[in-house]
């Protein structure tokens, strides 16, 4: 009897939640990708970002697009040229004198009118301080559905909606969500979680040429200055080769000098868990893990992390993962390539010896 | 100065663990507390009214037991809380969280009108940091993310000056009130209570607005059927197909496993070996 109410077909959601796709809104295709730059510079992650809508798309059987906004000056034709190396087949450039130096209000208004006006199925940020801001801005802007920091994007075969995975609860968990319902579908991606993709100097695409529409005097926000870090942020991980990272497992913030002398020895960058920000011993820079930066090293050296998942997703593409750990139980010796179990305070010195002794022979062979 | 902060309870999730066996989340006696990332946010806005006088109003989203946050942030100082509760809020994503807090704002702003909205830069539940963008953009407000410094505010100008963290550097900006603040963490330090602001709290009646104290009357923008986003799948992380080679130091000495290690692994990762050999070098 209730099935004859019921409206045919309607998919697992609550309280006549509408999924299904309308149809004005079936014609979005492509998978964009905002790229990223700043004073001359393109960040990254907009090339690793190319690489995973290259993937996406082709799935699809759609193109990849690049969008770049900034001023009058700046090299956007040669970021194009970069961009279609990494995978796009087409930019959207938009040039303009407010846009020299990024502000919300008119990268917010740039970027919305072109998904207006050329509608993407997908729009792919990095999740920078740059993009997030934006993201936010834009995806309520256009009252779509946005997926902040995933760890994993594929294509939904039954729907063909974007799945994106990102971890969740705090980060004990992850979980998929998709834009059912609304387009284009919105997501952020953090540096160094997708890989690099290999450069092809063979692939061209062309540009598509927009404007902003807004002058000087109708931005309310003025950027009076850049000011450059200096050595106060030295402190490279998302980018570094080796990594020596300590946990709560150290016990006392004096131990932590045991990670920096192995780290010393390898030339490696510290990292550090949450709980060990949190409680003071180390930098906030130095956070590897889902709110902190994710990595991928040749080399990860984990001494006395247990393994949640909030610091799995920020280091688990490292290509070798040693685990120091008393708890032969650990979550981390479920994804780590070589496993002691033992006490960090008594492991973490050999090592530094062993190494020591171990590379100096090699170095001064070499040298 | 009218100064409305956001703030949400999140579970404390330094305490939360995984089920071994069923990887389904333990929720039970984990503690509640105000997001800490928020206390940047209501710090500087209080430091704000130390400096210019007015008023902090707190608000927050979320279940009744929430209201236990907002006192601890009256607490600290704020003037005014409110919870923004309603069983027809549940289940919302940011876009239709959004929608509902910027009502909320808009509608404390008719009692007296808001200057300057705090967040924090994320939550420690969510990590999405787009609910504060999405407040600034439905309320018209100047957003100004990541701020690590107020710089100046000049109230009779109406204008305002920040230290924006952006990558490799900070934004110096210059806008007008009102606008949206999303603070850094670590930009303050959170005061102690005064004694006198914890026996304030102890009796301070929060107020409760329901959908329609907060002037909502589009249902089809709030919770679930707001929420865009599905969540299709919730799960474990799986374990890597090769178990981990395991060197356990109660069998052998701690120098041995050393050594043993660095055997392994440059016997199977040779590059690796050349790699560090390499960096060193130069």
């Amino acid at each position: 009897m209730n099935d004859a109410v019921k409206p045919a077909a309607r998919p697992a959601g609550r309280a006549g939640r509408n999924l299904e796709l309308p149809e004005h809104l079936k014609a979005y295709k492509g998978v964009w990708v905002f790229i990223e730059h700043d004073r001359g510079h393109v960040h990254q992650v907009s090339w690793e970002l190319l690489g995973a809508a290259r993937r996406l798309a082709d799935t699809l059987g759609s193109q990849v697009a690049g969008v770049l906004l900034g001023g009058p000056d700046e090299k956007l034709d040669a970021f194009a040229q970069e961009a279609y190396t990494y995978g796009a087949d087409l930019c959207y450039v938009v040039r303009d004198p407010v846009l020299a130096g990024y502000r919300n209000e008119p990268f917010t208004k740039g970027l919305t009118d072109l998904v207006n006006q050329y509608q993407p199925e997908i729009v792919l940020l990095g999740a920078t301080t740059m993009g997030r801001d934006l993201a936010g801005s834009v995806a309520t802007t256009l009252s779509t559905g946005l997926t902040a920091d995933c760890t994993e994007l594929n294509i939904d075969p039954a729907t063909r909606a974007l799945a994106a995975t990102r971890p969740t609860f705090g980060g004990s968990l992850l979980c998929t969500i998709m834009t059912l319902a609304y387009r284009p579908q919105m997501a952020t991606v953090r540096p160094r979680v997708m890989p690099m993709p290999r450069r092809d100097d063979s692939r061209t695409g062309h540009i598509v040429e927009g404007s902003l529409g807004m002058i000087e005097t109708d931005i309310v926000t003025k950027l009076l200055e850049f000011i450059p870090d200096t050595t106060r942020n030295t402190i490279n991980l998302p980018y570094a080769d080796v990594i020596v990272a300590g946990g709560k497992g150290l016990k006392m913030q004096d131990n932590f000098r045991l990670v920096f002398d192995l780290a010393r020895v390898l030339g490696a960058e510290v990292g550090a868990t949450r709980p060990v920000v949190q409680a003071g011993w180390v930098e906030a820079e130095r956070q590897v893990g889902q709110t902190g930066k994710t990595v991928r090293p040749k080399l990860y050296i984990a001494a006395g992390i247990s393994g949640a998942i909030q610091h799995r997703v920020g280091m688990e593409s490292a290509d070798v993962i040693v685990a120091i750990n008393t708890d032969p139980n650990a979550p981390i010796f479920d994804f780590a390539h070589y496993g002691i179990v033992g006490n960090a305070l008594q492991v973490l010195p050999a090592l530094t010896q062993a190494f020591r002794a171990h590379l100096d022979k090699r170095v001064r062979k070499v040298a | 100065m009218h100064i409305v902060v956001c703030i949400k309870q999140v579970p404390d999730s330094a305490q939360i663990r995984v089920h071994p066996v069923t990887n389904t989340i333990m929720r039970q006696g984990v503690p509640a507390i105000v997001n800490p990332y928020d206390l940047f946010a209501l710090e500087e806005a209080l430091r704000l009214k130390d400096q210019f006088g007015g008023r902090v109003t707190v608000i927050c989203m979320g279940p009744p037991q929430a209201e236990e946050s907002l006192r601890k942030c009256i607490s600290f100082g704020a003037t005014d809380a409110i919870l923004v509760t309603d069983r027809a809020f549940a289940g919302a994503d940011t876009l239709a969280t959004s929608y509902a807090l910027a009502a909320a704002i808009r509608k404390i702003g008719e009692e007296q009108a808001v200057d300057l909205v705090f967040t924090g830069k994320q939550t420690i539940d969510g990590d999405t940091a787009q609910v504060g963008p999405g407040i600034a953009k439905r309320l018209g407000m100047n957003l100004l993310t990541y701020v690590s410094k107020i710089v100046e505010v000049d109230l009779d100008q109406r204008r305002l000056k920040v230290e924006r963290r952006a990558e490799g550097g900070v934004q110096l900006l210059d806008t007008t009130l009102p606008s949206l603040i999303t603070m850094l963490e670590g930009t303050n330090e959170m005061r102690f209570a005064s004694l006198p602001d914890m026996l304030r709290a102890a009796r301070f009646s929060v107020r409760r607005w329901s959908k329609d104290d907060a002037g909502i009357q589009d249902v089809s923008k709030i919770g679930l059927k707001g929420s865009p986003t599905v969540v299709s799948k919730v799960f474990g992380p799986t374990p890597r197909a090769e178990k981990a080679d395991m060197l356990v130091v109660a069998d052998t000495s701690v120098n041995d496993v050393a050594l043993n290690l660095l055997g392994k692994m440059f016997t199977q990762f040779p590059q690796l070996e050349e790699d560090l050999v390499e960096r060193l070098s130069a």
